[in-house]
Order: C-alpha cells, then structure tokens, then sequence
C-alpha cells in the first residue's frame, strides 16, 4: 500500500484500493489442500518441488524485507550491501519493504515478489496456501555455515522439507526518551499497568500478535492465569491479554507499523515510551534522539527470519543467488550490525565491525534466546503442548486486536 | 446509420470503461463480501456466508461507522461556515480586481501534494510544535486534528461552487428584496441562502466524499483514532472479504447521500 499511498485519495481512493484487492484475492483464492500432505496441526501442505539446479540470472530480483534488511544506499550511501551484488550477480534487486507480517503475506500473495524475509507468524501461512515453496538448500553454499540451532525449526520446515534460509534472530524491545521517561524502565509494567507520567504517550505495535507482548507480560504479572507460551491461550487467558491492552489503549499516543513514523514520534516527544526493535533505536540515536532501548526483566518476544521462494517466481535463480548473498559471513554480520540482531551464519561473528557483536546479542548463547518467544501463528491446537483446551487462532486474535482498538 | 456508427465509436470505449472498470470494481467488491476466509492462511474461500455483514451490524463496526459520519458531517458544517462568509466577501464586496488573486490564494493549497499537508499539520500539531507554542496547548493527534485537518484539505471544493453561486446571484434580486422593505438579514435568509442551497449541497458531496473515505490523514494525525477508511486497510491484509463489506458500508452510506442531496437540485449544479 504504501507507494500507491500518493495517488489515492478520498472515497474514491479507498474504493478503488478495495476494488483492486478484490480482483487481486480472487486471482490467487486457490483451494487450500490441492491433494498435499499433513503436517503438525492439521496443516495441510500443498505438493510443490524445490528448484534442482540454478539456470542462468534472470537479470532481476523483487525482494519483499522488512525494513532495515536489503540496504541498497537510498537511505544512507554508507550502508548498501546491494550494489556489489548487483554487478557480480547480473540480478538488479529491487526491494519492497512491509510493516507487518500480514502485509508481507498479502504482498507476498500477488505473486510479483521472488523472495520474502518472513517471521515465524508468517512462514507456515506462505507455506500452507503455496504461496512459497521448499528450497533446496544444497543451492546455497552458505547454507553450511548457518547455526545449527537456527536449522529445520517448525517455522522454516514441515515434514523434514526445508522452506527457507534463515536470516536471524532477535528481540522486540522496549524504547524510551532518555530525557523525559525516569527512572530508567525494566520493566514491560511501565507500558501496561505502571505508566504513570507517561500516560498518553505509550505506542504499541499496530498488529493482532501484540497481543503476544500483553501475553508474556501476564506470565509473570499474573502467574495465576498458566500462560505458558504467549502464543498458546485459551480463551480465559486471550480475555486477560485484551483486557490488558484496553485498559492501555487510554494510555496510547499512537499505535505505529510505518518505522519511519515512530522515530518521528519519539524525536518530537509525542511518543515517549514504548515497543520497538533495535535498527529503530539506532535510526532516532543517529538523528539525535536521546532514546536507549532494553530488553526488560520479564523477556520479550522476538523474531527469528527466513528467507523464502516464492511459488510464482520467474527469477528464482537471481532469488537463489541473492539469498546466498545476503546470509554470507560479510553481509550477514552488516545485516545483524544495522538492524541489531543475532547474525545467522557462524562466520559473520568474526566480521562484524564491533567485535563483540555477537556476543552482545547472543548469537550462540540459546539458553539467551529460550527467554525470547519467537512470533509465531497461534492455532487452535495449544502450542503449549495442552490437550484438554483448545486454544484461540490468529483470526480470532484478529478479531480481538480489531475490538481492542476500537473500545 | 453513418451517424450512428460514429456516435456508437465515440461513446462505446467510454461506456466500457465506466461499466467495466468502475462498476465491474464495484460490483467485484459486492460480491467479495459475501466471501469468507481460511482462518490460518487468510486465503479467500469462496463459500457463500452473511456473517461479514452480521459482523459489520455488532456494537465494535457501528462504532467505526458513526465515528467516520461524524467526522463527514463535522468537517462538511465547518467548510460550511467557512466557505460561505470567505465566498461572498469574494464574490460580492472585494474589488473585482482582487477576486483572480483571491480565487488564486484558495486555488493554490490544491497544487501542493495532500501528504505534504497532512504531515505539515502533523508537526503543528505535535507537542512543542506552532499551534502548542502559539496558543499553550495543542489537541494532539486524534478526533479534533483529523476533523482540522480535513476541512483545511477539503474546503476549495467547498468555497469554489459557493463563490459561483454567488456571482451567478443576480444584482437585481437584492435589489428588489430591499425595495420590498427586507432587510439584509431577511434578504440574506429569503433570497441568497435559497439560490445559495443547492451550491452548498454540491459542495457537501465533495467535503462529505472526501472525508468518509479518508484514511492516510487519519494515519498520520489521527492517532489511535481508528475510521471505516483504516478499517478497511487493516482488513485488507487479514480479511479481504470483510474489508469489502466494509467497503460496501461506505458505498451505501453515499448512495443514500447522493440521493439526499439530489432532492435539492444540487446535481445539476455540479
């Protein structure tokens, strides 16, 4: 949505964006099971082959990134880990980024995008309705240095078929103006029911898996409710997460997805308290904002990324050859440096410019990462490993999110 | 024959693009929201179901519904009251040389690109920006900025068919409504405001329009405040049949408009 933002306008705009969608849903409405096979939950996974062997370059690449992950110099001529690629590979790159992982599913369903950086709430959804297919990893040489523990995990494979190339990992963290919010916060209480001066001057994450953050504070504000994993509750413990989060609602300034328009929250003080990832701390840091950003006591939730194929692609080789790029030890470690992550590949720990960079964030450190609950799509069968309940799906979630920001 | 030939050749690639295009979208948009959706992939199953619009009728959509009415109907009285004084100091007691540069100066924001606007209201709205240096407060990113902010973008297409009215109004007819004793206020209510009635209902459909479907003002300075426009958005991506159905709300809420406002006459004033 955002380039087409400039020309639509009004009713008219808003029609036509529906229209268009409309058209664009009815083109790619597949049937869900075309006589695939089952996965963990009832998953049903449509039969597609990966690519056997690379041809020659197609010349070009669309890639779909979350923002922050393909730097080509339009945003800062120092940070451009595209151009190089660009010449050896023969593939020009071009990159969308999206604010949310249900952006980038939508996107990633038109069937113009070759490759996707999905999060774990997205992958199995791409992967279900065939949207993205297995890739063989025998095509990427850099495959072999990638972390064991980042490997075949249930958001990147199904049935031991790998679907993608992991890119890293790392945690959603809690930003706040230096300046203005005191004492220093540890704590996700200070934006849910400890907000104090901040009150109105909160942000949250505009998308239904918030609804994760509001979860995992719980596992600890209220230990009665046995939340065991932030993406497995039943319906008593989704009533208490939202709950949560409409008694915050009176406390939000803004609830953000564009990245760009929360640094600009937080430099003019609108926003003073809230979530947020690293690479958007660093950006305000470097436009002068006095903002730090932590990792409260109670954990977080986080991410850990893919790189996928998508099924309609007709540049797959330029796609296989750009992901190789992007998880080599150098670009990887640039990548895992701009964004403020843990690197995927082993051998960018010895790149990256600080030395110290992985270990800061934890890269080989898992006992670190079990603390991090990675975004994943909640389903009816609990995550948890609970049988007795059934536990609420991302729709309902959805609905939920829908309600709470409209009370 | 020959005649109707080319009759039939000028009007039949316009005729397409109006029926195909324009009401085809719509009438894809229509039947999208009778559509549900797989609950894990959000893919589009096309099963026939009511339940978008029973949806839409529950206490959280009507919310949204009457919340952006409000706002149409906010942002439509206040062009009003606006744009009838500025139209008819324009029209009626500035200099006749003046009235170009005047017509100009409202022309003019028209050229400058919507976002730019709308973020420019963003920085004066913020804390600390001209309007809370200015005055001591500011009302923040919500209700009020959206309600603001939109007037500011929409009120030519209010001030233009208004300014129109008033030129078109004959000399003669104030006149002659003095002669007969009326005094001004009379005159104004009695004679301009009828002739001026269906300038302002034309005017309406554009401020009205605009405002029911906006949502990238509303992105930017609304806040947390959540229209049928950014509902639609959010729903796209999650749930394309119901962000349909939404659409339809607005469809509907316009016909019925449009329908309101041709009782007055002021179609044929556009």
């Amino acid at each position: 949505m955002r380039t087409s933002k400039k020309s639509l306008r009004g009713t008219v705009g808003t029609v036509a964006a529906v229209a268009v969608l409309a058209l664009a849903g009815c083109g790619s409405s597949t049937p869900t099971t075309p006589g695939g096979s089952a996965a963990p939950g009832g998953m049903q996974v449509p039969d597609l082959k990966a690519l056997d062997k690379l041809g020659t370059p197609e010349g070009q690449v669309n890639v779909l990134a979350w923002p922050g992950y393909v730097e080509d110099g339009s945003n800062d001529p120092k940070v451009d880990w595209v151009s190089d690629f660009e010449k050896s590979s023969g593939c020009t790159v071009n990159v969308k980024t999206f604010g949310t992982s249900d952006e980038a599913v939508q996107l990633m369903r038109t069937g113009q995008y070759d490759t996707v950086s999905a999060s774990g709430d997205a992958t199995l959804r791409l992967i279900a309705a065939g949207d993205v297919e297995p890739v063989n990893t025998s095509l990427i040489p850099n495959y072999a240095d990638i972390f064991d523990a980042l490997k075949m995990k249930p958001w990147n494979s199904v049935n031991g078929v790998a679907y993608g190339i992991p890119h890293g990992r790392g945690a959603n963290l809690l930003m706040y103006r230096t300046d203005l919010v005191k004492p220093a916060p540890d704590s996700w209480a200070a934006v849910f029911d400890q907000v104090g001066a901040q009150k109105g001057k909160v942000t949250a994450y505009d998308s239904p898996i918030y609804i994760a953050d509001a979860a995992l504070y719980l596992m600890t504000a209220k230990p009665e409710l046995g939340i065991k994993d932030p993406y497995a509750l039943d319906e008593k413990q989704l009533a208490a997460a939202v709950d949560l989060l409409k008694a915050q609602k009176a406390n939000i300034s803004e609830y953000w997805s564009d990245y760009l328009k929360e640094v600009q929250a937080f430099k003019n003080g609108s926003t003073t308290i809230g979530t947020t990832w690293q690479v958007i701390a660093n950006v305000a840091q470097g436009e002068k904002a006095p903002v730090e950003a932590v990792l409260p006591k109670e954990g977080a939730t986080g991410w850990s990324d893919t790189w996928m194929v998508g099924a309609k692609s007709k540049n797959k080789t330029c796609a296989y050859k750009f992901i190789d790029h992007i998880v080599s030890p150098k670009v990887n470690a640039q990548i895992a440096e701009y964004f403020g992550e843990a690197p995927a590949n082993k051998k960018a720990c010895a790149e990256t410019a600080d030395p110290n960079h992985c270990k800061v964030f934890h890269a080989e450190d898992e006992a670190y990462f079990s603390k991090v609950r990675y975004w994943n799509t909640p389903i009816t069968a609990c995550l948890d490993g609970r049988t007795d309940v059934k536990c609420t799906d991302y729709a309902t979630w959805t609905k939920a999110w829908t309600e709470i920001r409209n009370s | 024959m020959r005649h109707r030939a080319g009759l039939a050749a000028l009007l039949g690639p316009p005729m397409l693009w109006l029926v195909v295009v324009y009401l085809g979208a719509l009438a894809v948009i229509f039947a999208t929201a009778f559509w549900t959706t797989d609950p894990f992939t959000n893919l589009v199953l096309r099963t026939f179901t009511l339940e978008n619009f029973r949806e839409l009728l529950t206490p959280t959509y009507l919310g949204i519904i009457g919340r952006t009415l409000l706002i149409a109907v906010l942002v439509t009285v206040l062009c009003m009251v606006i744009a009838i004084p500025f139209a008819f100091f324009m029209a009626r007691v500035a200099p006749r040389r003046y009235r170009g540069l005047l017509l100009a100066a409202v022309l003019v924001p028209l050229w400058a690109s919507y976002l730019v606007k709308a973020y420019a209201w963003r920085t004066m709205l913020q804390p600390e920006g001209v309007i809370d240096s200015t005055f001591g407060a500011t009302p923040g990113f919500g209700l009020t900025a959206v309600v603001l902010t939109l007037t500011y973008l929409w009120l030519p297409y209010m001030v233009l068919p208004v300014y129109a009215a008033f030129e078109r109004l004959p000399e003669s007819h104030l006149e002659a409504s003095a002669d007969l004793g009326g005094r001004p206020w009379t005159t104004f209510r009695r004679v301009v405001l009828p002739s001026l009635l269906p300038a302002v209902a034309a005017g309406s459909v554009f401020t009205f329009s605009l405002s029911l479907g906006d949502y990238i003002a509303v992105q930017i300075i609304g806040g947390k405040l959540q229209v049928l426009g950014t509902a639609v958005l959010q729903n796209i991506t999650l749930d394309l049949p119901f962000a349909a159905a939404l659409g339809t709300a607005s469809v509907v809420i316009m016909v019925l408009y449009l329908l309101a406002v041709r009782r007055t006459g002021a179609l044929e004033n556009l």
